[in-house]
């Protein structure tokens, strides 16, 4: 067995609240982990035990051999932890920062800062290095806090939803360095609410509800069985209804499904943008006028909706918003897509 | 390394952050220099004309090693304080995921603190010196009597580190300490000669630490006089003996309590 990371039996009550529910995962050296789920799903207390912030109530873990409960100590000096709430000191420059985590890395003094300018070359930041991160965006601050844990180059990351509540381009640009880090050979754990931030960059996805784990598998896997990626239009005239669904058949992968009241289709279809495009041509090409058409990829409501027949809820309090926000954030989708699935809702 | 030398070594580099906190937010300095300004400016004209130390002792003289005993302790607020609001901060979780000394972020912070009190006690007593208050023992006396009041805020720093990691918000250890600190203070001879309480208080004020370091400071900075009685209590004719003794106590308590607390509260 060559897993970097291993869990199993992972159990952690607070209070009534069962937050991990007994889940067992494991991480093959150079793979990358996603752990998808909805707020309160226990992704969070998972990353915390398995980087020793937490105890857990019950089961056992392991990161590089070591014990996470009882080697610590070696345990925090193979691993890098980035979390959802930036854990940089504002107060502090960007360098101090990573000047004074290399320090408590015990780097030495000369090769710390060596190591904190080269961080922050690296993540576009060197511009921004001596100025106190209270003034930084909050993109920039996750940029920081990605670079502190990585200031010894640890074999083992975890990173805790690295992208909610960034705009679409911070979002991109997260995901490429991520990548770039695994490509290095980085083993990663990964937590996050989106899809298709796991499809992107996760080899195995493991969907979590209520600290328990429901469905696992590649993204193309859980994709297949969501059903995948969607085109859906409202036409003009209800009467270019009938040639529009003839159409969209040509493209359909599945069962196309009929709004007669107001004048929508909708398709499973696959190849992304390109068919949307096709699609959009041979309306044209037919003088067919279409208000709305919008290529729609499952969230993780589709997901939950397919694997337990319910959409995905928190927990604790509400945080819908949070959620919907980071959907409408989401880069590929287009406004209109937005616009498209409220007028459906 | 050691595990004493890392814990040196890590307090240090948080300690330096905490310092780098006091430049760039220098509106918390400016009030940790005007509070005690304004202590001494209050208390010797307030109370200047109406409590006679006797021994023909000026007021004046005999308030300071009380204020500068009131001040030192008062100082461990900010340990407080600052320990509530780390614990808050995601800081807090990059230094738990680091392979650093458990105690680091409580020996930093206890260490820069310091640099508060030395810093307030200057001020204080540039202000005495204005106001008429002098030091008539050695200069190795005097010294002496600073480091036994900074380092008795050092032990309480410790308190109200441990204090500050059991409460849910900055905002109680100010309230919290005010509580403990207040009596503290008051029911002392920092402010008013042993003689003037009431028999019942007597035993506490007699045996209280505060009293201790302000007498041994009173002695230290010659600003007593051989008419005024010392009373024939131990702790009151070893003043600095008995201070340091306060001293070690409370560290050797409040010191683990605090790091097992912090690792406590560090796994929730």
């Amino acid at each position: 067995m060559s897993a970097v990371i291993r869990a199993s039996g992972l159990v952690k009550h607070y209070g009534e609240v069962r937050a991990l529910d007994g889940l067992d995962l494991s991480v093959e050296r150079g793979q990358v982990l996603g752990l998808l789920g909805p707020n309160g799903a226990g992704k969070t207390t998972s990353v915390r035990i398995l980087a020793t912030l937490l105890d857990a109530d019950a089961g056992d873990a392991e990161v590089a051999g070591y014990d996470v409960r009882t080697q610590t100590d070696e345990v925090r000096r193979v691993i890098g932890l980035s979390g959802q709430y930036a854990a940089v000191d504002e107060h502090l420059t960007g360098f101090e920062n990573l000047d004074m985590v290399g320090r408590l890395y015990r780097l030495g003094r000369a090769r710390a800062r060596v190591r904190a300018r080269e961080l922050l070359e690296r993540f576009d930041l060197a511009a921004a290095g001596d100025r106190p991160v209270k003034t930084y965006s909050g993109g920039m601050r996750r940029r920081l806090d990605l670079a502190g844990s990585l200031v010894a180059d640890p074999q083992v990351l975890f990173l805790d939803e690295p992208t909610t509540g960034l705009d679409p381009r911070s979002r991109t640009g997260m995901w490429e360095v991520i990548r770039e880090l695994v490509d290095r050979g980085t083993t990663l754990l990964l937590t996050t609410q989106y899809l298709e931030e796991a499809d992107r960059l996760a080899d195995e996805i493991i969907v979590i509800d209520h600290g328990r784990e429901i469905a696992r598998g590649s993204a193309d896997q859980l994709k297949a069985q969501v059903g995948g990626e969607r085109v859906e239009l409202v036409v003009a005239q209800r009467t270019d209804l009938l040639t529009a669904r003839s159409l969209l058949a040509e493209f359909a992968v599945g069962e196309i499904t009929v709004d007669e009241h107001g004048n929508g289709l909708g398709a499973p279809v696959a190849g992304g943008a390109g068919v949307l495009m096709q699609v959009l041509r041979r309306l044209d090409d037919a003088d067919i006028e279409v208000l709305d058409i919008a290529l729609r990829r499952p969230t993780l409501d589709d997901v939950f909706l397919a694997l337990t027949g319910h959409v995905a809820e928190p927990d604790a309090a509400p945080r819908k918003g949070e959620g919907d926000e980071g959907d409408r954030l989401r880069p590929d989708l287009a406004a209109v897509a937005v616009a498209h699935e409220e007028e459906l809702a | 390394m050691t595990t004493l030398s890392i814990a040196v070594a890590d307090g240090a580099v948080v300690a330096k952050r905490n310092l780098i906190k006091i430049k760039r937010v220098p509106d918390v300095l400016v009030w940790v220099l005007m509070s005690p300004i304004m202590f001494v400016l209050l208390f010797a004209y307030v109370f200047g004309g109406a409590i006679d130390p006797g021994g023909g002792v000026n007021y004046r003289e005999f308030l300071m090693a009380g204020i500068f005993a009131q001040t030192a302790i008062f100082g461990a607020t900010f340990t407080g304080a600052g320990m509530a609001e780390d614990m808050q901060k995601g800081i807090i979780d990059r230094f738990r995921s680091l392979p650093m000394s458990r105690s680091a972020v409580l020996v930093g912070r206890t260490a820069s603190d310091i640099v508060y009190n030395v810093l307030s006690l200057a001020i204080m007593s540039l202000t005495g010196l204005l106001i008429g208050w002098r030091i008539r023992g050695s200069l190795g006396d005097a010294l002496l009597a600073f480091l036994l009041l900074v380092l008795l805020g050092y032990a309480f720093s410790w308190v109200l580190g441990y204090v500050g990691l059991l409460v849910p918000s900055p905002e109680v250890i100010n309230n919290a300490s005010f509580m403990v600190i207040m009596p503290l203070t008051f029911v002392s001879n920092a402010f008013v000669p042993l003689e003037s309480f009431p028999a019942a208080l007597r035993p506490f004020v007699e045996w209280n630490p505060v009293s201790a370091v302000t007498q041994a400071a009173r002695d230290l900075f010659g600003n007593t006089s051989p008419a005024i009685p010392v009373p024939d209590v131990w702790s009151m004719r070893n003043p600095i003996l008995y201070t340091l003794i306060w001293i070690v106590a409370i560290i050797a308590v409040f010191l683990p309590l605090a790091v097992a607390q912090y690792q406590r509260t560090a796994s929730r």
